[in-house]
């Protein structure tokens, strides 16, 4: 047996449960490979145990645990680093739970959460530094922590009060689907929700739109004075959150 | 640079300490604690930012650093994975730590990444791909790495050579240095029923560049290299028998699980350095 068959075969074991390769590996290998496969199924377990605390808290021990095996049968882990094996498991709730989108809704967020946790530095700037800034021109830069997941339900107040060892509040269906909005600010992981007129300034921004460009859809959105004063309320929100890292001058669109 | 064949083996350093873990960091940080370097695990840290990577950075400040990874995987039959090793590369640029380590194993095979180190069958075809795949590694990082011996629960025959033999010829064809984890030895003596004694004499001397002491469990069947216990007297004895026969090396203990008070783990570095500073003045 080659090296890569071998491989092969150790694989199949570990992540399918395959009979066949595993007595290919070897006749008497069987206390052995139990201990292999017992140890990566526990690693799997304990790194998404790590990573969703607070989904565990809100669906249960028994239902958490039924996900954690769906989950390591589904997704087989890729990459190098048991970090990456997270991003997947929302997607596994959404599938185990179709009618209960506050589950894998608290999981997107609790993964979120932690890739902000490690996500790459970036200073971010204050208000008191923009003051030359020429506001025509000026194109706004955000934190590379900051990412954006959808949000109907009412996932905010349930993880607060996971987090605080509360009783959490039912869940509720938001009148509105909105978004989440999750960063890093002092190296501490943050989260609020947002609506979806924040929502789209905030992609539009990152893709390029320059602030002058943002005040000009408000305008046309909400009218001249109301849509200036939400532009202006969204940069010093923003400002205060931490995600501007940068505001550079661009050439000014036509 | 270093080139495949030559005498690379890092430089040595005698000193004693600690693998670094989390329940430690603040005390790490608010004193000095007695310890010559500690030993970090190299993935914990290879990130974009954020607080582990400042925390690292700080711990540099203070102490020696050691980088010892888990996911390198040597042992692919399909070779290095180029990203992990861009990342790593980025790290010991930045850190520029004491040594740069990773295990005689293989993690990861075609897109699957079983994040436990997987025994390798000791045959000249293995020890092809292995060195091929260290030499790849020396080339990117630009230094010597050193290879640690595993605990393994599987004997794969047929064998070409023994695992000390695998470890000579490895070190020969590459350059590289050893860590010699003397609880691996024990471990794997236990179950494979070889001589742990043989093994300690037969590996290269003049390569170990580094010692680690854990623990480990019995389960059913066998043992378990668990790192959740204090040294046990079998692997003392075995350090003390092989410390005389090494030039100078950093000892430290590795404790993974159940991790004690901090206290505790300097007691049981103050037996390595009643061990290992007896001997290695006896050796000089």
């Amino acid at each position: 047996m080659t090296l890569i068959e071998l491989q092969r075969d150790m694989r199949a074991w570990l992540a399918c449960d395959d009979e066949i390769a595993a007595k290919r590996i070897g006749a008497d290998a069987a206390p052995g490979l139990r201990v292999y496969q017992n140890n990566y199924r526990a690693q799997l377990a304990a790194c998404l145990e790590d990573s969703f605390a607070r989904t565990r808290d809100w669906i249960g021990e028994e239902a958490f645990h039924h996900a954690i095996v769906a989950h390591v049968e589904r997704v087989p882990p890729s990459s190098w680093t048991l970090d990456a094996y997270p991003r997947d498991f929302p997607a596994t709730l959404a599938l185990l739970y179709p009618d209960d989108p506050d589950v894998a809704e608290l999981g997107w967020l609790e993964c979120a959460l932690s890739e902000a946790f490690v996500a790459a530095d970036a200073a971010a700037v204050t208000a008191g530094t923009l003051g030359a800034i020429d506001w025509d021109r000026a194109v706004l830069y955000f934190t590379p922590t900051l990412d954006l997941g959808p949000l109907s339900t009412n996932i905010p107040a349930i993880w607060a009060a996971l987090a605080a060892g509360e009783m959490p509040p039912a869940v509720a269906v938001l009148p509105e689907p909105g978004s989440i909005l999750v960063w890093r600010q002092d190296q501490v992981s943050r989260f609020r929700a947002i609506d979806q007129i924040e929502r789209q300034a905030l992609l539009a921004v990152r893709g390029g739109l320059s602030f002058a460009a943002l005040c000009g859809a408000m305008v046309a959105a909400y009218g001249q004075e109301d849509g200036i004063a939400r532009a202006g309320q969204l940069l010093g929100q923003w400002l205060a959150d931490g995600l501007i890292t940068a505001v550079e001058e661009g050439s000014i669109s036509p | 640079m270093p080139i495949a064949g030559e005498e690379i083996v890092t430089t040595p350093f005698a000193g004693f300490g600690l693998g670094l873990r989390k329940p430690h960091y603040a005390e790490f940080l608010d004193r000095r604690v007695e310890v010559d370097f500690v030993e970090v695990i190299s993935e914990n840290f290879m990130v974009d930012g954020g607080r582990p990577r400042a925390l690292l950075r700080e711990m540099r400040s203070r102490y020696p650093v050691a980088l010892h990874g888990v996911s390198m995987s040597i042992g692919s039959a399909d070779g290095l994975d180029g990203a992990y090793l861009a990342r790593l590369c980025a790290l010991v640029d930045e850190i520029e730590p004491l040594f740069v380590s990773d295990h005689l194993s293989w993690t990861r095979i075609e897109g699957f990444s079983s994040h436990d180190l997987l025994p390798l069958p000791y045959t000249r075809e293995a020890l092809d791909i292995v060195c091929a795949n260290i030499d790849r590694a020396q080339d990117a990082l630009g230094r010597a790495m050193l290879i640690e011996n595993p605990s393994t629960y599987i004997d794969l025959a047929p064998a070409d050579m023994t695992e000390w033999q695998f470890l000579d010829a490895m070190c020969v064809r590459t350059g590289c240095g050893l860590l010699l984890d003397v609880n691996n030895v024990f471990v794997s003596a236990t179950n494979h029923g070889f001589d742990a004694i043989a093994y300690l004499d037969g590996v290269p001397h003049d390569r170990v560049r580094q010692v680690h002491l854990a623990g480990h469990s019995q389960s059913k069947e066998l043992l378990i290299d668990t790192h959740d216990q204090p040294v046990p007297a079998s692997v003392w004895d075995l350090y003390a028998h092989v410390m005389p026969l090494l030039g100078p090396v950093a000892s430290m203990i590795e404790r993974d699980d159940d991790i004690p008070p901090l206290a505790d783990l300097l007691a049981e570095l103050s037996m390595a350095r009643r061990i290992g500073g007896q001997t290695m003045r006896r050796a000089a």
